[in-house]
């Protein structure tokens, strides 16, 4: 399957600040990536670059088998800004309305399509009256007119409340079952590990890691936590068998790599009738995050 | 392409109704026609003309002044105003061509400035008509006057998407409008009166002053109207120099006008990066 969004070796540069240095992605039908990455990381550049907004310095670019920002591009691609903005004395609906007449559709589908993102009651009160999270939804309700093939979204869940943001993460995962690609950036970690394919990490403009949630622990190797209650008196006992292990609250904590995880497991089994309980803390999403977006840049 | 042109359009329409816009250019165009024809209507028969035909050189002086305005008014935010508040980079990735906003935009203006201009001098000529049954005569001089009023009022909205386009801030364009309006309106003929005052008959009178009452859209408009109605001539103080130019002459400046000024704001327009 040919991807829908190919991107090799992009460069941009703002006099002299290096904003993306040598990005390669590419995004296939039906598949959602997430771009994540400190503030200033590049996100919004990139993405206004694959729109044809920005020109590039060097690098590729194919969307949808056409160059960024061609008529062609444009007619299969959606976009949703980073702080969408529209005409406050417009309405919902006229705007929508005008955006599908842009893009040659029956507008008489627009009143669905602010149903679609639950916007139908305020349809018809001017968005200068709407609150952040209306107007974010206006934002969403362009992005799907039409059926796109490629959605490029920046932060489109900032400002939606939990239930909006799970009704939101449905609508994509309706498109991408329809086979958009689908290219959305965030600060939401969880969310993102939840409901997306792939993670992409932009640190000071370099793509640092790539891949779903297990290959970047994986790759990042981080060590495992573990955590003892031992019974009655033999606190020392367990602390003394164990390397590493110190005394805390009451409790034993220790870290092991990755791969020394079930030698220590075993070891810990074979010392059972001292021991109450254990947990094993897999290393967090931040941890990984933060790993990986420290790793070069900041 | 022309889909996409009236979805701007219609989209102008509404922010331009939501924001007063039409209604004040109505009433602007309305009080101030009234106005003059209600002042102008005393010395009515004096020249051999009929009462319309004299409200139309009073309309023609007001309009000179009125149009530009009206039209710079609503054109100085066109592409500022979609810059500041940060709706241009999303409208610029739907399949629309940078000239395609600019042409809805102007179907919106253009057909605001229609009506009030309409409205305006629509009034007057009721009010001299109902009062002169005679003045029918003068309404082929309206008719003249109402035309050239709207392609007027396009080479300035051109203008002023120009000028919107230049500045990239809302309060620059407000700015360079209100400048432009007074260099090019008010400014322009004083300082060419002055110089041929100076002159005296010289060079500058005989071959510049004609070639640059023609090149300024405002003055061709004037010299235009003007020249077309010989009988009121009179009523204006360049009215000696119109005689000297040919009325096609300032007939083809009316008409180029709209054209040159509208292919300027598409080419500034394509410099603005979203
Ligand atoms: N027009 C511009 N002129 C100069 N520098 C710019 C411009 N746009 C972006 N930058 C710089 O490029 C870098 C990347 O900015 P970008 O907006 O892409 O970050 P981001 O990853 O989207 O951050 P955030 O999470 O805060 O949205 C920043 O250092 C920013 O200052
Ligand atoms: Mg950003």
């Amino acid at each position: 399957m040919t991807s829908t969004l190919t991107i090799s070796r992009l460069t941009k540069t703002f006099g002299g600040l290096n904003a993306l240095t040598e990005v390669s992605l590419t995004v296939a039908p039906g598949e959602r990536v997430a771009l994540l990455g400190h503030n200033g990381a590049g996100k919004s550049t990139l993405m206004k670059i694959i729109l044809g907004l920005i020109t590039p310095d060097g690098g590729d670019i194919s969307v949808c088998g056409a160059a960024p920002g061609s008529a062609r591009a444009r007619a299969q691609v959606a976009y949703l800004p980073e702080n969408a903005a529209f005409h406050p004395a417009l309405s919902g609906l006229e705007q929508i309305t005008q955006y599908m007449r842009l893009r040659n559709l029956d507008p008489s589908g627009a009143m669905e399509l602010l149903e679609r993102v639950g916007l139908a009651h305020a349809a018809k009160r001017r968005i200068g009256t709407y609150s952040k999270g209306m107007r974010q939804r206006v934002g969403l309700a362009q992005a799907l007119i039409g059926q796109p093939r490629l959605l490029v979204l920046d932060e489109p869940t900032s400002g939606l409340d939990p239930v909006s943001r799970r009704d939101f993460y449905e609508l994509l995962d309706g498109l991408a079952a329809d086979g958009a690609a689908i290219l959305l950036s965030s600060h939401a970690l969880t969310e993102v590990e939840a409901r997306t394919d792939r993670l992409l990490i932009l640190s000071g403009g370099r793509m640092v890691a790539e891949g779903t949630l297990p290959d970047l622990r994986r790759e990042a190797a981080l060590p495992v936590a573990m955590h003892l209650s031992a019974l009655n008196g033999y606190e020392s006992d367990v602390v003394a068998a164990l390397p590493g292990a110190i005394r805390a609250n009451g409790f034993v904590h220790l870290t092991c790599a990755q791969d020394e995880k079930l030698a220590m497991l075993s070891r810990i089994s074979a010392m059972s009738e001292k021991i109450s309980d254990l947990d094993v803390i897999p290393p967090s999403l931040e941890d990984i995050y933060s790993h990986f977006s420290r790793r070069d840049g900041q | 392409m022309i889909a996409r042109i009236l979805a701007t359009a219609a989209t102008e329409i509404h922010i331009a109704r939501r924001n007063r816009w039409v209604l004040i250019a109505v009433l602007l165009m309305v009080v101030f026609s009234l106005v003059l024809s209600a002042a102008g209507s005393a010395p009515t028969g004096a020249l051999g003309a009929d009462r319309l035909s004299v409200v139309v050189a009073s309309l023609t002086s007001l309009s000179v002044y009125l149009v530009p305005l009206v039209a710079l008014l609503m054109s100085f935010d066109a592409v500022a105003g979609e810059v500041e508040r940060g709706t241009l980079p999303l409208l610029l990735t739907y399949p629309v061509a940078r000239w395609e906003i600019l042409a809805g935009k102007l179907v919106a203006h253009t057909a605001i400035l229609v009506v009030a201009i309409a409205a305006g001098y629509g009034a007057a000529a009721a009010v001299a008509i109902i009062t002169d049954p005679a003045a029918l005569a003068g309404l082929a001089a309206l008719w003249r006057l109402t035309w050239t009023s709207v392609l007027l009022g396009m080479a300035f909205l051109g203008i002023g998407y120009a000028l919107s386009s230049l500045a990239r801030r809302v309060s620059g364009a407000a700015g360079l409008a209100i400048g432009l309006w007074l260099g090019l309106v008010v400014l322009y003929d004083l300082g060419l009166l002055a110089a041929v005052v100076a002159d005296d008959g010289g060079f500058f009178t005989t071959q510049v002053f004609p070639a640059a009452l023609l090149a300024n859209p405002a003055d061709a408009f004037r010299l235009f109207n003007l020249t077309a109605a010989q009988a009121t001539s009179a009523a204006s103080g360049i009215g000696g120099a119109a005689n000297a130019i040919p009325q096609w002459q300032s007939l083809v400046s009316i008409a180029l006008w709209p054209l040159v000024s509208l292919a300027l704001a598409a080419l500034a327009f394509r410099k603005v990066e979203p």
